[in-house]
């Protein structure tokens, strides 16, 4: 049964048609080509196709399509803007905190949701929030390096912000 | 890549619409909420729906709260808030504790408490693809006539896997259901049986709308543990739950300790109230209640891990709890 759903992606509102037994993740992989999302274990192990469902981190695999509707999603395709890179991507690369990469999206948008309610989080902290997501190349230790490079990024910008505000 | 079987997709507004539903269409229908056990165990063929039926926006099925002398949670209400809420905090800490341990973040951010609640059970030779299953003749609870876990018994002994149960029982907690027949309130002591098959004695069409958890008297402490291989994502080797009521002079007036992740039920550790009972959680009393935990429980190779470690972890975990309860320091 088709049927049509609605939501915003990434700040841009999607309509497109599904079968009522399509996940999130196929949904957007194969009926918008948003590849971003990996498609790993799929059946809600590993993290790789984690999105942020209303700001939340959901794992779009085992999520049904339709209960995407009315709702924000946001993909790893709307962390980066026009001016460049999201802080977290760059902090990513320069800490060689990605090998094979796959499993990079779905970690860049748990600790994203972190870093949204916890600028300055602990390293156990990090550790708390990244938990659902398994990286099997790093050993982890450079992905909280890079997520901590990024909190303290984002802190100046947003000192810098404030400084600026009240000069 | 696992495809979910076809079926058809209801999101009904109302719990007296969604129960029509699951009325309506029998055993055709599965109901699904935060979807993160059913929906895995779709794309394995365990469950195989014609009409599946989503909960998720049911307004009865949602909010914390106090009311009289019970904390009231809707059984939609995610993991993740219950863990976080600060009435359970205060009022259920084992609770809180035990939605907190479950799965990783992105699992509670999407499962509920009534999904925990209702949670199929758990074995090595049901929670596999179809292919795997297949390879071995299929499996008594799904498919097929042999156990391979137990080989010669008729009745399957799938591990209860669900971390906040233990809690509730321990609690006092009840649950409410909805059918189309009516609302009936179950002593979450009494909703499990020990069948592997269909653990609970919730019918398929009836709908846990919420659980209350009476406030505990005064003096009561509780705790909860769990075992399993790596701190997040892994269900439980061993979970359980305690809630002890002592008086001002730290003698014990009750105590309840429910044992879990071992066979198809949680088992409420029998026999407590003789060694401890008016005493002080002494050494000796602490040891008298690991040795009846320790005797009560029999592991059977349900999960992977060797069941004879996870026996002997039992009165280990009981003895830490125990001991926290009095100084936290000894929790670790």
């Amino acid at each position: 049964m088709w049927s049509l759903v609605r939501f915003e992606l990434n700040q841009d509102r999607r309509e497109l048609g599904v079968a009522s037994h399509w996940t999130l993740l196929e949904a957007l992989r194969y009926g918008l080509g948003m590849t971003g999302s990996k498609q790993g274990c799929d059946k809600g192990d590993c993290g790789a196709c984690t999105v942020l469902l209303d700001g939340e981190p959901t794992l779009s695999c085992i999520t049904p399509a339709l209960e995407a509707e009315g709702r924000r999603v946001t993909s790893v395709e709307g962390l980066a803007t026009a001016e460049g890179p999201h802080p977290l991507q760059a902090a990513f690369g320069e800490c060689g905190a990605a090998q094979c990469g796959f499993c990079t999206p779905g970690i860049l948008m748990s600790a994203a949701a972190l870093l949204d309610r916890n600028l300055d989080p602990t390293r156990d902290e990090i550790k708390e929030a990244l938990s659902g997501n398994l990286c099997r190349c790093t050993g982890y230790t450079k992905i909280l390096d890079a997520v901590e490079l990024a909190a303290r990024r984002l802190r100046e910008a947003e000192q810098a912000e404030d400084e600026r505000a009240t000069a | 890549m696992l495809r979910l079987p076809a079926f058809e997709y209801h999101r009904p507004q109302t719990v007296e619409e969604a129960a029509r539903l699951l009325d309506g269409f029998g055993d055709q229908a599965l109901a699904i909420a935060g979807g993160t056990d059913v929906v895995p165990n779709m794309k394995h063929g365990l469950f195989e729906p014609a009409q599946v039926i989503s909960l998720r926006g049911l307004p009865e099925l949602r909010g914390i709260h106090v009311r009289g002398a019970e904390l009231v949670l809707g059984a939609g209400e995610t993991l993740a808030s219950v863990a976080a809420h600060p009435m359970v905090r205060l009022h259920a800490a084992s609770l809180a504790e035990a939605a907190g341990l479950v799965a990783g973040p992105q699992l509670r951010n999407m499962g509920t408490l009534g999904g925990n609640v209702c949670l199929d059970t758990r074995c090595t030779y049901y929670n596999q693809t179809r292919f795997w299953r297949q390879a071995l003749g299929y499996c008594l609870k799904k498919d097929g006539d042999t156990c391979h876990v137990t080989r010669v018994g008729r009745k399957c002994v799938a591990a209860h896997s669900a971390d906040t149960p233990p809690a509730l029982m321990t609690l006092g907690a009840s649950a409410d259901f909805v059918s189309a027949r009516g609302e009936r309130s179950i002593p979450i002591a009494d909703l499990f049986i020990a069948d592997g098959i269909w653990n609970t004695v919730r019918r398929p069409d009836e709908i846990l709308v919420r659980v209350r958890v009476p406030l505990p008297p005064e003096g009561t402490r509780t705790a909860f543990r769990k075992v399993r291989q790596r701190n997040a994502i892994d269900f439980p080797l061993l979970n359980m739950a305690l809630a002890c009521e002592l008086d001002p002079e730290e003698r014990v007036r009750s105590i309840r300790l429910v044992v879990s992740a071992l066979g198809s039920r949680p088992r409420m550790v029998s026999g407590l109230d003789e060694v401890a009972t008016g005493r002080t959680l002494s050494d000796e009393v602490v040891e008298a209640v690991a040795g009846k935990a320790h005797q009560q429980c029999r592991p059977l190779t349900n999960i992977i891990v060797d069941p004879e470690w996870r026996r002997a972890m039992v009165p280990v975990h009981v003895s830490r709890m125990l001991r926290g309860l009095t100084t936290p320091a000894a929790a670790a």
